[in-house]
């Protein structure tokens, strides 16, 4: 009974700290220009499928793994430069829509440019299992669990000691007057799409091994990690990281005791709730209109 | 020709529906075998749900990325209701109808009346919810295969064949578009434009924001789920392939790519993007390809959209070239 339990929970936590990694993307991005990032869940998928391609081609894993968040955080600053900053001035609607076409239209070169399939990668670290308290866990989980913390203690560091993200956060809390003490506003804007693509391929790279990869993985990790976002607090850092933990262990729960054909709605229906009863999020802050 | 009948012909809601009429009754004559008909048919159908949601995205400024759930759950309430419970298919479709404006209402309300973009995310978790049930539930919908649905039967008579259905799909969007015109020309559109413009100007000026926005919310599902019923009843059949997050985006994409706050650029829209992929078949792999560029470069480089660049472009180029005024 408890055994089962503490199943159900090692594995809501192993996916819930991917949706986490990915709800800081969100929320990055959000902070530094409003925009919700809706390709956040393509940055996901172009790690995973890049490592297995890369692999494929013959290069060793850690190489592979490298290379493959290189790409990916190159294709974030290239969707800033040449999608989001020739549309600057626009709208937050416009902005959004700009997002999803780059999300459809990412899916889609994955799709021609690797291929359809389902593919496994293999685990850092081999796939004996662990037996804790009767429950068993993979490795590869803990490789996730120590990425997520790794990430959060480094992104932790960059905004509070870093003199760099202390101007993202400038800019974040007010870009204009971020920008009259001399920041340089549209590097931060670009940064934080190269940060969260960075985010979004880490989470694909250690999560592949255990779900499997292919080029529409994106969908879901992207917009549960929205979930998790919303959660959280929209644009809060931790929010994001204990609001993914909750979306993936409210997941796990649910498709072991509930249903698990609708393990994928639960995340959805989360996100119905938050917004009716707490559209602010656990952390977010009441914020008022200035007019 | 008279001042009078000349104004009257360049209003959008007597010349250009005027024209649009003109047009459906024309095309049949371009239209060679059914499978043509069939496009056409299904490009009406993308244009009715088009010019529901260009009044949410255009003058409600809010945008829904869940509209192809509720196409859905009328094309299910028609399939579900006769075929399982014995329903009418008038009294099934009013049902799907009357329940999306009741769900649209109910998710709306409370969001709504927050300031922001939170309409997106709550009708894309609606949208992929009721994507998930239908694909789930398949004691009653077929679950991933689809069910077969019965011909829509009026005065005894059994609607049948493309033929037939262009002409009550043609109708339909004549209906639909005048509606949207006379929606938007009304004391409601007027109060919605004020709510584009500036939100807290509108409400300091008395309109009541959240309740307008509401509305339009709720007459934009009601409109995709009517023809939703009107789409599963033609095509006899029904599958959850339509219903996901995808098509939702395509939704999106025609009314963006056809002109925000344009009834006719969402019904142009609609006929470009679903005659597209036809021209481009074998391509099919790049069709997600094309969509993710379509909305990226319309929105860059035109984000007024198609047809009303196309009246700016014409109109200063009739002033430029034309006659010194009167």
């Amino acid at each position: 009974m408890f055994a089962e339990f503490l199943q159900f929970l090692l594995s809501g936590v192993t996916v819930g700290a991917a949706y986490g990694l990915v709800a800081l993307g969100f929320s990055i991005i959000y902070n530094a220009s409003h925009v919700i990032n809706f390709a956040q869940g393509e940055f996901v998928m172009l790690g995973g499928m890049s490592t297995v391609f890369l692999m494929a081609a013959g290069l060793p894993m850690p190489v592979a793994v490298v290379l493959a968040v290189l790409v990916t955080v190159v294709l974030g600053l290239l969707l800033e430069k040449l999608a989001i900053e020739p549309a600057r001035g626009a709208g937050v609607v416009p902005l959004i829509i700009i997002t999803i076409g780059a999300s459809i239209f990412l899916r889609g070169v994955a799709q021609v440019a690797m291929d359809r399939e389902f593919h496994a990668m293999p685990p850092f670290t081999g796939d004996a299992p662990i037996m804790i308290a009767g429950a068993t866990i993979l490795p590869q989980s803990l490789w996730v669990f120590g990425g997520m913390a790794v990430m959060g203690m480094l992104l932790w560091y960059f905004f509070a000691r870093a003199r760099f993200g202390k101007a993202m956060l400038a800019t974040a809390y007010n870009p204009l007057a971020a920008r009259l003490i001399g920041v340089n506003t549209r590097l931060v804007l670009l940064c934080s799409f190269g940060l969260s693509a960075l985010l979004g391929s880490v989470a694909g790279i250690l999560l592949a091994p255990i779900t499997f990869t292919s080029y529409d993985v994106g969908i879901m990790l992207g917009l549960k990690g929205f979930c998790a976002a919303i959660l959280g607090g929209m644009g809060h850092g931790a929010g994001a990281v204990v609001g993914g933990l909750i979306v993936g262990i409210a997941e796990a729960m649910g498709a072991g005791y509930i249903s698990s054909e609708y393990k994928d709605a639960i995340a959805f229906i989360i996100i119905l709730l938050v917004l009716f009863f707490m559209p602010n999020g656990l952390f977010g802050k009441r914020t008022t209109e200035r007019v | 020709m008279s001042q009078a009948l000349k104004r009257k012909l360049a209003d959008p809601r007597t010349g250009g529906l005027l024209g649009l009429a003109a047009v459906i009754a024309v095309l049949p004559l371009f239209l060679p075998n059914n499978f043509y008909y069939d496009v056409a048919i299904g490009a009406g159908l993308s244009a009715i749900v088009c010019v529901g949601l260009n009044l949410l995205i255009g003058y409600a400024g809010q945008i829904s990325l869940g509209h192809a759930g509720f196409v859905g759950l009328g094309a299910y309430s028609s399939a579900v209701l006769t075929v399982e419970f014995g329903w009418h298919p008038l009294a099934a479709m009013t049902a799907g109808a009357l329940g999306v404006g009741i769900l649209a209402f109910l998710v709306a309300r409370p969001i709504l009346r927050l300031r922001g973009h939170y309409l997106a995310m709550a009708t894309l978790g609606l949208g992929i919810i009721i994507s998930i049930v239908v694909n789930t539930e398949a004691e009653y919908t077929g679950g991933p295969d689809g069910m077969t649905v019965p011909s829509l039967m009026f005065f005894g008579r059994e609607l049948y064949g493309e033929a037939v259905w262009y002409w009550i799909v043609g109708a339909a969007l004549l209906f639909t578009v005048w509606l949207s015109l006379n929606l938007i020309a009304s004391p409601v559109g007027r109060a919605l434009r004020a709510v584009h413009g500036s939100e807290p100007a509108a409400e300091i000026a008395g309109v009541d924001t959240a309740h307008y926005k509401v509305l339009v919310f709720v007459i934009s599902a009601v409109i995709a789920s009517l023809a939703g019923s009107l789409g599963a009843h033609y095509a006899g059949f029904v599958s959850p392939a339509n219903v996901g997050f995808f098509r939702s985006i395509e939704l999106v994409t025609m009314v963006v790519l056809g002109g925000m706050a344009s009834t006719y650029g969402a019904v142009v829209g609609a006929a470009i993007l679903t005659v597209l992929p036809q021209l481009l078949t074998g391509l099919e792999d790049y069709e997600h390809i094309a969509f993710g560029l379509i909305l990226m470069l319309t929105v860059i480089f035109m984000p007024r959209g198609l047809v009303p660049s196309f009246f700016t472009i014409a109109r200063n180029r009739l002033a430029s070239a034309g006659a010194p005024p009167p």
